[in-house]
């Protein structure tokens, strides 16, 4: 072969250059459904109040203990936008700090799931027909066919109720939904020719799982993330609202509507606050997955 | 054994077992394919042809017989326990251009995967190298950053050529490698595969049901049938005096376009049956069952090897 | 003349974008006559058929043109007329029998029902013994032996050439005047590809209908046509008598085929041809070939160019010949 005088930085800049088109296509793909991007903006305006909470609450002492009793069950008004409960603390103020443990949660248990979910996915796929892929379907199948619910639950109440070990028993029966949906993709895309030619020219097991495997699906377990961000608000709430999560005073989305459903209907605005926001949060996060999954479907 | 086979096979055997029953793909095949040349292994859908290559890549261990390499390698090992070199020197080309590339990798990445497994060329050159394959292969350095889809199927299949010639190889397997190309496409890679064999002193084996294709690159010619193995000649000869009855059936069926390409094919003939199910294959003979010139010993007993002349082996009772 | 179409224009429309794929088609089948179109996969030859018989996508806009048929305009007809013309004088042949059976009823359900309707369409209401005589008949043009066997078969438990006789049995059963076949034996083996040609070179010449057969295979068109259209990209490049077409092709488009394709009788292919079919989100304003011509000139780029008669039976629409 003759040789060339191009030389290596051209390309290297090439690369740069088609990368930046790359995402700049993708931008494009998400920017075109207006609704996604609405989600993206809650999203990002909720976790600049969840980050700078302390500066952003009118009330920042009420989100944890703090009992004014002169201000209890004030409906909302210009100093408190969304009342006051029945201690006297600011609702508006402890729902701003309720975003702040929300997403947490998300974060937490997204964390722990999806890796291990996709990476035992990836290996029980990938070693089709060996102890291994029986061992990992069998034992994700055993946490499936438990009711999610009953078993955070009954997790949830051997240890002790707060909000970490709530989320340890949520991320417990979630990681089998991730093994499931990266097994299914990977016993399928498992003997396409592409990843038969990797291997025959020699690429590793770690090449073939995560720079040819995981790629491709990519989009596909993206979507799920963000469609499963508000699932896991949802669970979270649930667990705390029956009182096996975070605990009073903890400023919890869903333990302040358990807490406050108990003044329904009189003072409404108490668990109107709360409740709204953990819409709030599991909307935004739906139409950012809707964007996205139009972002990988349009490829 | 000679010293200008490159692979060798005796007796090769697979079977798969299927919910239908032992489907025997292949069924005790023997052939040489000698340094340099590009010898044409054809059959229809069922004939296990793809099966055989796909033997020689190690995607399955056979269940009997010998496959040796350039004299040294016992390719009955699997893919992932053979030696790197080995894995360097046989590559392999699909048929479906539309799977042979991972959709989510660059054309840069595809081709360069290899150079980096087997240390071509020093990191820093990769692009250049890349470059200089796809310009081998006629296509220009723009498609380093493509991705798969954003390319037709010729080039795809171009794309596939330069990622196998990559890591220099010795044998390539050209499984189908033009069938699923509309003819515009397909004439750009036939030319490529004869200039780069021609240039690189490759081998190649042709897994094809197209007969004219192999008449444009191939030197020999074998045909299969039912998995076994019933004629086998130069090129040349083979198009002239075909010998077997299912090969004068197939050279028969050929849609040609011109008078010179009707001349060729041979006459008294008639396509007539379909393959019989190779969980049951017929006795004697497997081609007996369609073949207008069938005698009572051909449903009994294998025909003999029939040595015609120089390369030219017809497996059939009628030439007894 | 039974078929004429004429400056037909179809659209596929998206959620994002509209594709301009067939761009003012023209086309005329005389009774009796074998018509040709050959083109590369994705020229719009499928979509050419499915709107003769209006049974395109949902999406699919036939924005202009019209397809006159026995004088009427097929694209103008009421469900109900073009109904009757479906039921007994087009069949169609589909490129992949698999998706064109359905696969939950046997043979015999899916075979009486296309019996009944066009027996009804002729006015009479026919006995399950007259249906299962007409069944018999059609198996027996088709050669499939066993017909009892394959009328109470499933789709999946027949052979890929059996399922293709099953195929053009049907279509025979609709098919009183025309009948369209698309690519009919792609997915088939050399063997059983010749003797499903053979059989509908024979049965047309019997039953003396027009077809129009759809490939890309050259040689196919070669042997069962007596005039061709060469399409690409939504526009017809040339159209001439069968030999004329493959002797001398004028158009580069067809010339560049022809030379593509390889021969039994000698070595060597032409170049192939370079690029690959333009997008049709944004086809070229002119010569749709244009981007991948050899001979590309500067009004070829934004001018379309007309249909240049060369002789009695030659037309190419090319720039060259202006």
């Amino acid at each position: 072969m003759k040789e060339t005088s191009t030389n290596e930085v051209r390309f290297l800049e090439l690369e740069k250059k088609v990368k930046r088109e790359n995402w700049r296509r993708m931008w494009f793909r998400f920017r075109k459904s207006k609704l996604s991007i609405v989600g993206l903006s809650i999203i990002l305006i909720l976790l600049l109040m969840a980050i700078f909470a302390e500066y952003i609450a009118p009330y920042p002492s009420h989100a944890g203990l703090y009992i004014a009793f002169k201000n209890a069950y004030k409906p909302p008004s210009l100093e408190h936008f969304l009342g006051t409960d029945m201690y006297g603390r600011d609702v508006f103020s402890r729902v701003i700090f309720g975003f702040r443990y929300a997403f947490m949660m998300i974060g937490l248990v997204l964390l722990l799931v999806v890796p291990t979910g996709v990476v035992l996915g990836l290996i029980a796929g990938y070693y089709r027909g060996t102890f291994i892929e029986t061992l990992i379907v069998r034992l994700s199948d055993i946490f499936i066919s438990l009711p999610p619910l009953v078993l955070a639950l009954s997790i949830a109440s051997i240890l002790e109720p707060n909000i970490f070990n709530a989320m340890m028993a949520v991320s417990l029966m979630w990681w089998p939904w991730y093994v499931k949906l990266t097994y299914s993709m990977t016993v399928s895309l498992r003997n396409e020719p592409f990843i038969l030619a990797a291997e025959s020219q020699g690429a590793s097991t770690l090449h073939i799982l995560f720079r040819e495997l995981l790629p491709i699906q990519l989009g596909t377990i993206l979507t799920k993330v963000t469609l499963d961000a508000g699932w896991v608000i949802l669970i979270g709430a649930a667990i705390s609202f029956v009182g096996l999560g975070a605990q009073p005073p903890t400023p919890d989305l869903g333990t302040m509507v358990s807490e406050y459903s108990k003044y329904l209907p009189e003072y409404w605005w108490m668990s109107l606050g709360p409740a709204a926001g953990i819409v709030l949060i599991i909307l935004a996060f739906n139409l950012l997955g809707d964007g996205i999954r139009d972002v990988f479907a349009g490829e | 054994m000679q010293d200008d086979v490159i692979l060798y096979v005796s007796g090769l055997k697979k079977y798969f077992n299927t919910t239908e029953g032992v489907v025997r793909a292949v069924d005790g095949i023997s052939f040489n394919v000698k340094y340099g040349e590009t010898l044409a292994l054809v059959g229809e859908s069922g004939s296990g042809k793809t099966t055989t290559g796909h033997v020689i890549m190690g995607f399955y261990p056979p269940d009997d017989g010998k496959i040796i390499y350039k004299n040294k390698y016992e390719l009955s090992v699997p893919m992932k326990k053979r030696p790197l070199e080995l894995k360097r020197d046989i590559q392999i080309v699909f048929q479906d251009p539309g799977t042979s590339l991972n959709p989510k990798r660059l054309v840069k990445d595809i081709i360069s995967l290899p150079l980096l497994i087997h240390k071509i060329v020093d990191k820093k050159k990769i692009y250049e190298r890349v470059a200089e394959l796809l310009e081998y292969v006629g296509l220009s350095e723009e498609f380093m950053f493509k991705y798969p889809h954003e390319l037709g199927g010729g080039e795809k299949q171009l794309v596939a050529i330069a990622r196998a010639l990559a890591p220099q190889p010795s044998f390539i397997i050209l499984d189908e490698s033009t069938s699923a190309l509309d003819v515009s496409s397909q004439a750009k890679v036939l030319n490529t595969l004869v200039k780069i064999q021609k240039e690189l002193r490759l081998t190649y084996l042709l897994i094809t049901h197209d007969l004219g294709v192999v008449r444009n690159i191939s030197q020999r010619v074998m045909i299969m049938y039912l998995g076994k193995i019933y004629e086998e000649a130069p090129t040349e000869k083979f198009f002239k005096s075909p010998m077997h009855p299912y090969t004068q059936m197939l050279l028969s069926s050929i849609p040609t376009l011109s008078e010179e390409d009707e001349k060729i094919k041979p006459k008294g003939i008639e396509s007539i049956g379909e393959i019989p199910s190779a969980v049951k294959p017929p006795s004697g003979c497997r081609f007996h069952t369609r073949c207008p010139f069938a005698k009572p010993i051909c449903s009994q007993q294998d025909p003999p090897d029939i040595v015609l002349d120089s390369n030219h082996i017809v497996r059939c009772w009628l030439y007894e | 003349m039974l078929l004429k179409i004429d400056n037909l224009y179809v659209n596929y429309r998206s959620y994002w974008y509209t594709l301009k794929v067939l761009n003012g088609v023209w086309l005329k089948v005389e009774r009796g006559e074998r018509v040709g179109i050959i083109g590369e996969s994705g020229s719009g030859k499928t979509t050419l058929l499915k709107t003769i018989l209006r049974i395109l996508p949902q999406n699919g806009i036939i924005s202009k043109g019209e397809i006159i048929y026995e004088g009427r305009n097929i694209l103008k007809l009421s469900d109900g007329e073009l109904a009757k013309i479906r039921r007994r004088e087009i069949g169609m042949i589909f490129q992949d029998p698999m998706a064109a059976l359905n696969p939950v009823f046997k043979i015999r359900d899916q075979l009486y029902d296309i019996l009944k309707y066009r027996m009804m369409a002729e006015g009479r209401n026919p006995s399950s013994k007259e249906l299962y005589e007409e069944s018999l008949k059609l198996f027996n043009d088709v050669r499939l032996p066993d017909p009892d066997r394959v009328l109470e078969s499933y789709p999946f438990q027949l052979s890929g050439g059996m399922r293709q006789r099953v195929m053009i049995a049907m279509a025979l059963a609709s098919a009183g005047k025309l009948l369209l076949a698309d690519e009919p034996t792609t997915n088939l083996d050399v063997t059983i590809q010749d003797q499903i040609l053979k059989l509908i070179h024979r049965l047309v010449i019997e039953k003396n209908l027009s077809t129009i057969l759809v490939s890309h295979a050259l040689g196919m068109v070669y042997h069962m046509t007596d005039k061709v259209y060469v399409l690409y990209a939504g526009d017809i490049m040339e159209e001439a008598g069968t030999k004329e077409l493959f002797n001398k092709p004028k158009h580069p488009y067809t010339q560049l085929l022809i030379a593509s394709t390889p021969r039994l009788s000698s070595i060597g292919v032409g170049e192939g041809i370079k690029g690959k079919l333009p997008d049709y989100r944004n086809p070229p304003a002119g010569c749709r070939f244009s981007p991948r011509c050899p001979y590309v000139m500067d009004k070829c780029i934004n001018t379309k160019p007309g249909r240049i008669q060369l002789n009695n039976e030659h037309v190419v629409s090319c720039h060259l010949y202006d």
